[in-house]
């Protein structure tokens, strides 16, 4: 509780800093809090109850890029865990493969866009190839090293107890690898965020946050700009609580089960 | 029920870290007995259970179990471990826990829940199918993996120093335990042991084994009065003789 009220505070007084700061230092640049958050409403959040406040704007922008990331996030984090458990379960695959995936994983994504324009040309199709690759690899590594550390003595009891492989690997394997996984999913989501609006400033993108960024950049609309920035920040926290909440659920055995070995 | 005919485990063979754990060790065990395997720490006690539930490959000799080879575990044969916390799944409910084994027997979703509960009762645990196993003791804990072997119904049960991790209270009331699912179900029981008066108090035979490479160095029948009793059958003039025996045994002054 305590904590939570501290929290709040830090905050408040950041904004009132801010706040006062660009006023006093008056540059155009650099307009204050106040006005972006009145601008975020103006432009995103003034529409009608129907389509829960949001304009048409938001509607044009924001959602088609929450849609792309949530493609690009749920494609890379499937492949991500099926290619990790494929390799994790095999020792010899991990062996082999350990070093590809370490230089796969190292290469800055932007450096790879004019490949994936090469392959895929502008568009939609581009943007999801790009955040999929883009965050395949954290997802992979960890899950395969989750698959890859399944404690010696479960694997004896599934062997004593004649599990089918099958059962073993969905009961025992994949709920082993969980902890990790969500770790390399949780970097992923970052991630994709930032993908994605990487995906929306190249050309050939009609719409999203990273196009209006760029667009209200272009036409030195500068509160808008900084509606955009401020936007994809409270979105980034938003999703990551999200994930914590799932996480809590999800792995509620884990956590509980770490406090006590603590 | 279990033949073990010249039996051999070397590890790393070859190598210099080449180690004998067993070495041409001979044990037969009748149906519905209750063995005691007591040896010194290291000694390969564990290396010969391994090998009867067909988890480890024995370099030499074989072990039958129901006049079967045993090349991977065989059917009714189930394992109660040492380290109960690392041998329950975590992220499983303890009736969850001791159901899953049951998925390879022609058992429906009811019926195996049937079975958890009465195995879970039949260990004192009948409240505890929905809770996880992280909520329990380390004696409780036991009491599920003990459950989840029973629920399995099998003719032979393994179970290696199942009681290694507990308190001396927690010990003693598992080896009672033991005792009366023994007493309810038709099945024979080695049990791996460290402790000299738990493998008096617990069986109806003690093989003793020598110091690695494992041999059987002493075979005692125990004849004690049953119903066992953690006071009186350990004041018994022949419990004392016996664990005495046991015990120059282990520590390789025999007398006889």
């Amino acid at each position: 509780m305590r904590t939570t009220v501290f929290r709040a505070l830090v905050l408040v007084v950041l904004l009132l800093l801010w706040e006062i700061a660009t006023r006093l230092a008056g540059n155009t640049f650099f307009p204050p809090p106040s006005v972006i958050v009145t601008r975020m409403h103006a432009m995103w959040f003034s529409g009608p109850p129907g389509t829960f406040f949001l304009t048409d704007l938001a509607i044009g922008n924001i959602l088609p890029s929450l849609g792309r990331m949530a493609l690009g996030f749920a494609g890379g984090a499937l492949a991500g865990v099926l290619l990790g458990l494929a390799v994790g379960l095999s020792a010899r695959a991990y062996d082999y493969l350990d070093g590809v995936l370490q230089f796969l994983r190292a290469i800055p994504p932007p450096a790879l866009v004019t490949v994936f324009l090469v392959v895929f040309g502008f568009g939609l199709r581009m943007q999801l190839a790009f955040i999929v690759f883009s965050i395949v690899w954290p997802v992979l590594l960890n899950t395969a090293d989750g698959a890859r550390s399944v404690e010696p003595l479960h694997l004896e009891t599934c062997q004593a107890f004649r599990l089918s492989r099958a059962e073993r690997l969905l009961r025992v394997v994949l709920p082993s690898a969980l902890p990790k996984m969500f770790a390399g999913l949780r970097l992923a989501l970052s991630l994709s965020l930032i993908v994605m609006v990487f995906s929306e400033l190249l050309p050939g993108t009609t719409n999203g946050i990273g196009f209006q960024l760029t667009d209200a950049y272009a036409t030195f609309d500068l509160p808008a700009m900084w509606a955009g920035i401020v936007l994809l920040g409270v979105l980034g926290y938003l999703l990551n609580e999200v994930f914590l909440i799932v996480e809590r659920r999800v792995l509620g055995w884990h956590h509980a089960a770490q406090r006590l070995v603590d | 029920m279990l033949e073990i005919d010249n039996l051999s485990h070397v590890y790393g063979g070859g190598t210099p870290n080449e180690h004998h754990a067993i070495d041409g060790l001979n044990l037969s065990v009748a149906e519905g007995e209750l063995l005691c395997i007591v040896g010194p720490s290291g000694c390969g006690k564990s290396t010969l259970l391994r090998s009867i539930a067909g988890l480890i490959q024995p370099t030499g000799g074989q072990v039958k179990v129901e006049g079967e080879v045993v090349r991977q575990t065989p059917d009714n044969l189930a394992v109660v471990f040492q380290d109960y916390s690392r041998s329950l799944f975590p992220w499983m409910s303890v009736a969850d826990n001791v159901a899953l084994p049951l998925r390879r027997k022609n058992m429906d979703k009811k019926q195996r829940r049937e079975a958890a509960a009465e195995a879970l009762e039949s260990v004192g645990l009948e409240n505890a199918g929905r809770k996880y196993p992280f909520q329990l003791s380390g004696g409780m804990q036991q009491r599920v993996a003990i459950a989840r072997a029973l629920a399995y119904r099998p003719t032979l049960m393994l179970m290696d120093e199942p009681f290694g991790s507990v308190d001396a209270q927690t010990r003693e009331d598992l080896e009672d335990l033991v005792l009366q699912v023994r007493g309810h179900h038709q099945m024979t029981i080695v049990l791996i042991t460290h402790d000299i008066d738990e493998s008096v108090y617990v069986g109806d035979r003690v093989v003793v084994l020598s110091k690695a490479p494992a041999n059987v160095v002493g075979d005692l029948k125990v004849d004690l009065p049953a119903p066992r009793d953690q006071i009186t059958t350990r004041e018994h003039s022949d419990f004392v003789h016996l664990r005495a025996e046991v015990g120059r045994l282990v520590r390789g002054h025999a007398t006889v």
